[in-house]
């Protein structure tokens, strides 16, 4: 379990980062944090011609908090992620999502930049950007451009992302203080990649009718699944057990997730169904607690 | 300044007490050799080239770009092998009709289990030996595959071997009693077909070897040897054509758990040493985990048909079972063992005026199989314990109450069950069975358990209480041996023949120097684990070390301790049991002036005294024990969590408190992965789909609670002089058993398929 | 093409002219020659190869060593004060049997010095939790989770 040879370049600067991919293109793999890849890489399952890692490039490691929103760069780790103040005041979600994420050796290289690009329908970090509308920034030699999730994650393992082209950041947009949040997942074992999760934030108006509801799950289809119909139906309703039922029933409607060794479709779109219950049960839970 | 009295026993840190491990300073300082910490002048890498398919013929083998790729030393395949490599032979339960499903070093024309050796590749570094293996070409023409026990017995089953005519390897009946009296006269009788999923030992060290040939002296060095070296290096012998089997050298490194797996003689081990010979290089071989999961020997997948005959007062009549044992796609060295211990053991604690036992071990294209922690037990503890549940449920009878009724009472021991295992009579040697259940009971407030279980739980779970009773069994291989050396300081050496397999043998066979000899602990070093110093020894396995090798070294001290004692008796003008023996040499108690050095006394030896021993013991020893779980389960998702789990154990003599205690959380720990998490998948292909450890599952720190253990010595072994059982199996034994049965409590539902993974235990919930 | 680079291992400076390709885990194996960090699955999984990178515990199978180049690494040969005495985790490992065969320990000690650092005073529930990333299979984890609250008090106590 040795990886194959590669070229391996190690800019110092964004510039210089963009530039590699502008030349090489379709042979190179950005190697950011590097806990997906690597592993593919000594299974010899992954074999890039040339790795470019960015692990120097200083600029695109930051937390900064501007005009109601959060913007993380991409090679922030989840460490940094998991221990920032700020984020577990503007975005508990991600605070408790990344909880979720491996262990704590993981956690020390993974970096959010990756995350997003690696793509993982059973990953936390996409759903947990989707449920919270997050935008992301991406760069080549070219331009900049930014891509609300629905058009950055297009299927498993696959983003937008061109092929010399980098996300910088990722920006999520305050959290209103009048809205609950909540992360669930159930994995064979904690640290295992989800076998069904829920990352939902619910905004209850002063009437405690719910105002906004948003429900993405992971490893729900190829790409984070964000419950639409079920988030429709809760807007203006009354927040309650039978209300959350009805749209943790609508939420998973029509999904067919892949069955593997560890679980098949029915039992995936069952366990969907109770995590997103259970998400929007916590949530509900949670904004009642900021409004009440 | 010494004092001529007996050193108090706690001081000597003898048998009872728990002195801190002889074998930890290396391994927390990271200083260690585990093979492939060990290196050699000169030594070049092999790398394994193993078959991507289940069942494939082959012709021929392109082996001309990997030649030539850079680093290459030498490529290897069957047809360079001495008559194209020599079947390894079985070393344990032997079967005259297993002999035509032998494994030969590497595949000869067609594959049968994916992940079979095809050749060798040996360059200069692990890299690009893994380089150069990708230039391989093999004509590879797939065939049709057979995966599951029960198509494997089919009537237009594939056949591994088509010579044979069958893919069943070995079948065997047992039967004692009037069976059909029993079944016609029973009030309820119980059918069922439990399934118990094929998983492993994985150690977390991987396998690996390092061999060296010195052509002057045509003799074999081999570090990385493990569990039996001795009777691996006779294996290696014969395959090689070797008469003398002293040119061949075996050492044992530290070794990173074993469990039944490692040690076994595998293609490897022939094929390493025999690189070594070809290439004049020192050849090292480190398994890498992909490997492991698809090369290592499996164990565990069985399905059973079960009859239970009772009455309605819940007394047992008969139990009949047949049963298929998947053993993979050839018999390796364990020969019949697994489902040999499974026919042999199945009916446990309990009283049946008739048995019947049948099994038939089947070949398959999955990786062939071997033991694993209480092989064959782990399964027919799950069987048994779930039907006399089932029984329980049924007549309505608390499971403790059915299980008192039933067990084997104290005068009836020793108990012949009248089945063998490999030969040896299953005779349970000592027990009181009855009286551990009433200690176990008492001390896991099973009383308050039962409360518990009544209590609403928070969020929709469902609780459950479940137990396991099960005999365990110890000491296979009927022989051990011992040395050991007193020299004049007072310094004292044990070589043992059996292994360390990370289990603390030198600690426990140096508590048991210290007891029998009367000298402290910190002055005796154990000596394992290298055929060119000790002579003869049957290894570490079936939780024999402290049973025989135990029994030999206590010998051996023994009368070390005697010829000293009387030597100085002359001298001392003093009866010898009016003597004691230190480090200083031998005094008349409570007149310390009147000592003869160990100087003086060793002077006619050269300064060292030596005491062999050989303890012969032709039964086997039989532990037994109790399994309590009381679970949790959320029936939405399947999660199973375990509220508390308690074993008692009683092991005739418990040598060191700490580590049995060890041994028991450690192999629970095994016993939650077969019952919750592990388990070798494959496709309809024969692809494996758990080769990696993102998807073979081991239990995390998460996923094991702490237990609570019981250790009692009331049943002390007959058979040796210690009266010790072996203890390294018990926590793994009834782990299933009582998990299942406790969420079958729980669920309402009869389990009868193990692991109870997610998506099983949802299925049960809402079935 | 080879890189030449230039790690400092428990204090040492390492140089080294490697392929890219080279698994940080091995560098410190072959190397270095310390070995007691181990390789139990290289793909990120057990834990077994746990080091400290600049401070933070990571899989060293899951990095190359060229991306070591210039930072400081800890393994388990750095953490003994001395040859004849143990770091306080060590010694509680020792004391509490939290070892069977040992292959496992080097990549916990390496976590749980960092933990420890992190939460000098955790309960026994954190110490699971944090512990989840590496695998050991001998033990049942029980006696990892006392040794480390044993070294914990005794950390503790040094310091007040």
């Amino acid at each position: 379990m040795k990886p194959a040879q590669f070229e391996y370049d190690d800019p110092q600067t964004l510039d210089e980062a963009l530039e590699l991919l502008a030349r090489h293109g379709d042979d190179c793999k950005v190697l950011a944090g590097g806990q997906s890849l690597v592993p593919l890489m000594n299974f010899r399952l992954a074999r890039p011609g040339r790795l470019i890692d960015i692990n120097g490039v200083a600029s695109l490691s930051h937390i900064t908090s501007e005009s109601g929103r959060l913007v993380i760069g991409a090679m922030t780790r989840h460490v940094e992620l998991e221990r920032s103040t700020e984020v577990a005041r503007q975005s508990p979600l991600l605070t408790e999502a990344i909880g979720w994420v491996g262990h704590s050796q993981i956690r020390s290289r993974g970096t959010i930049g990756g995350s997003v690009a690696h793509a993982d329908p059973a990953a936390e970090l996409p759903a947990a950007l989707a449920a919270l509308d997050a935008t992301f920034h991406m760069r080549s030699k070219q331009g900049a451009r930014v891509l609300g999730w629905k058009q950055f994650f297009v299927s498993e393992f696959t983003t937008a992302l061109a092929p010399d082209e980098l996300v910088t950041a990722v920006q999520v947009p305050d959290q209103d203080p009048s809205t609950g949040t909540a992360f669930v997942e159930y994995a064979r074992r904690h640290g295992d990649f989800a076998l069904g999760g829920a990352a939902v934030t619910i905004k209850l108006g002063r009437d405690g009718r719910c105002e906004n509801a948003t429900i993405a799950l992971l490893s729900a289809g190829p790409a984070p699944v964000r419950a639409e119909a079920a988030e429709k139906q809760l807007r203006g309703a009354r927040i309650d057990e039978s209300s959350i039922h009805a749209a943790s029933v609508e939420a998973v409607k029509g999904l067919h997730p892949t069955t593997d060794l560890h679980g098949s479709t029915e039992y995936r779109v069952g366990l969907l169904q109770t995590m997103t219950e259970r998400a929007l049960t916590k949530a509900a839970e949670r904004a009642r607690s900021m409004t009440g | 300044m010494t004092k001529a009295t007996a050193t108090p026993e706690a001081a000597l840190q003898g048998i009872g007490s728990s002195p801190l491990r002889k074998e930890d300073w290396p391994l927390v300082r990271g200083e260690g050799t585990f093979v492939a910490d060990f290196k050699r002048p000169g030594m070049v890498h092999a790398f394994v080239v193993r078959s991507p398919f289940a069942h494939a013929r082959f012709t021929t083998i392109d082996r001309e770009a990997a030649l030539a790729a850079p680093g290459v030393i030498d490529v290897i395949t069957a047809q360079d092998l001495p008559d194209r490599g020599r079947p390894i032979p079985t070393r344990m339960f032997k079967d005259e009709g297993s002999n035509r499903f032998l494994q030969r070093p590497l595949a000869d024309g067609v594959v049968r289990y994916s992940g079979e050796p095809v050749a060798v590749v040996i360059a200069d570094t692990r890299y690009s030996a893994e380089d150069a293996a990708e230039l391989l070409r093999v004509d590879y023409e797939p065939l049709a595959v057979v995966l599951d026990p029960d198509d494997a017995v089919a009537e237009d089953a594939p056949l591994l071997q088509p010579h044979t005519g069958t893919n069943v390897a070995g079948h065997l009946v047992v039967e004692i009693g009037a069976l059909d009296e029993a079944f016609a006269g029973a009030d309820l009788v119980i059918e069922e077909e439990f399934w118990i999923q094929r998983h492993a030992a994985v150690p977390l060290e991987t396998r690996g070897l390092l061999a060296e040939y010195d052509a002057k002296t045509e003799s074999l060095t081999v570090w990385g040897a493990a569990k039996i070296p001795h009777v691996n290096r006779a294996i290696l012998a014969r395959l090689l054509g070797w008469n003398d089997e002293r040119r061949i050298r075996l050492i044992e490194l530290h070794v990173g758990g074993g469990f039944g797996a490692r040690g076994e003689f595998y293609p490897e081990d022939y094929l390493i040493p025999f690189a070594a010979m070809r290439t004049g290089r020192p050849v090292a071989w480190v398994e890498d985990r992909e490997e492991n999961l698809r090369a290592t020997n499996q164990s565990r997948e069985q399905v059973h048909r079960v009859e239970m005959a009772l009455k309605a007062d819940g007394t047992f009549l008969a139990l009949k079972d047949s049963f298929i044992n998947n053993t993979g796609a050839y018999v390796r060295t364990h020969g019949m063992t697994v489902p040999g211990l499974s026919v042999s053991m199945l009916p446990g604690p309990y009283r049946w005026p008739a048995y019947r036992g049948e099994y038939r071990s089947v070949v398959t294209n999955k990786t062939p199989g071997g033991t694993y922690r209480s092989p064959g037990r782990f399964e027919i503890n799950f069987v048994r314990e779930r039907l006399v549940d089932m029984a329980a449920h049924r007549l309505g009878i608390d499971p403790v109450e059915i299980r008192r009724r039933n067990l084997i009472d104290r005068a009836s021991f020793p108990h012949d069950t009248g089945t063998l295992f490999d030969g040896h009579p299953v005779i349970y040697d000592s027990g009181d069975y009855v009286l551990l259940l009433e200690k176990a009971l008492a001390a896991f407030d099973y009383e308050g358990m039962k409360r518990w279980r009544k209590e609403p739980a928070s969020d929709g779970l469902r609780r459950g209480l479940g137990m396991g009773f099960f005999v365990e069994k110890a000491g296979p291989a009927e022989r051990e041996y011992a040395r050991v050396e007193l020299n004049e300081n007072g310094d004292v050496i044990v070589y043992t023949g059996t292994a360390s397999v990370g289990q603390g043998v030198e600690t426990i066979l140096a508590q048991v120097c210290a007891s029998h000899l009367g000298l402290p602990y910190e002055r005796i070093t154990v000596v394992h684990g290298d055929t060119g110093v000790i002579p003869e020894g049957m290894g570490a396995f079936g939780s024999r070390a402290a049973m025989l090798g135990g029994a030999a070294v206590m010998r051996a001290s023994e009368e070390i301790k005697r010829r000293l004692l009387e030597a100085a008796a002359e001298e001392l003008e003093a009866a010898p049991a009016d003597l004691v023996l230190t480090t200083m040499g031998v005094s008349v108690i409570g007149a310390p002036l009147r000592t003869v050095s160990l100087t003086r006394l060793l002077s006619a030896g050269g300064g060292v005294i030596k005491q062999e021993d050989r303890f012969v013991c032709e039964l086997l020893g039989f532990p037994y024990g109790i399994h309590f779980a009381a679970v949790e389960v959320d029936p939405a998702s399947g999660a199973v969590h375990i509220h508390r789990f308690a074993v008692a154990y009683d092991i005739g003599r418990c040598i060191n408190p700490v580590l049995v205690k060890g041994q028991i959380a450690g192999g629970f720990a095994q016993g939650v992965g077969g019952a919750l998490l592990e388990e070798f998948s494959f496709d309809a292909s024969g692809q494996p789909l758990s080769a990696s450890f993102m998807d073979y599952l081991l239990p995390t720190s998460e996923d094991v609670p702490d237990i609570e253990v019981l250790i009692t010595e009331d049943a002390p072994s007959p058979l040796n002089p210690l009266g010790v059982k072996g203890a390294g199996e018990g926590g793994t034994a009834a782990v299933g058993a009582a998990i299942a049965n406790a969420v079958s409590d729980a669920l309402g539902r009869e389990v009868t398929r193990l692991p109870l993974n997610p998506q099983r235990v949802v299925e049960l919930a809402t079935a | 093409m080879n890189r030449k680079i230039s790690v400092e291992i428990n204090g040492q400076v390492v140089d080294g002219l490697v392929e890219p390709r080279l698994l940080l885990a091995d560098f410190i194996r072959d190397n270095a020659s310390l070995t007691g960090t181990h390789l139990g699955c290289e793909h990120g999984v057990c834990g077994a190869c746990t080091v400290q990178l600049d401070g933070r515990p990571v899989r060293s199978c899951l990095l190359f060593a060229v991306q070591a180049n210039g930072r400081r690494i800890a393994t388990v040969e750095g953490m003994a004060p001395s040859a004849t005495t143990l770091h306080p985790l060590q010694q509680a490992f020792h004391e509490s049997h939290a070892l069977q065969c040992g292959f496992c320990t080097p990549g916990i000690l390496m976590t749980m010095e960092a933990f420890l650092r992190e939460e000098p005073d955790p309960t026994p529930e954190r110490i699971r939790s944090a512990l989840a990333g590496n695998l050991c299979r001998c033990t049942g984890y029980q006696n990892i989770i006392t040794a480390v609250r044993l070294a914990a008090d005794r950390l503790q106590q040094t310091r007040a």
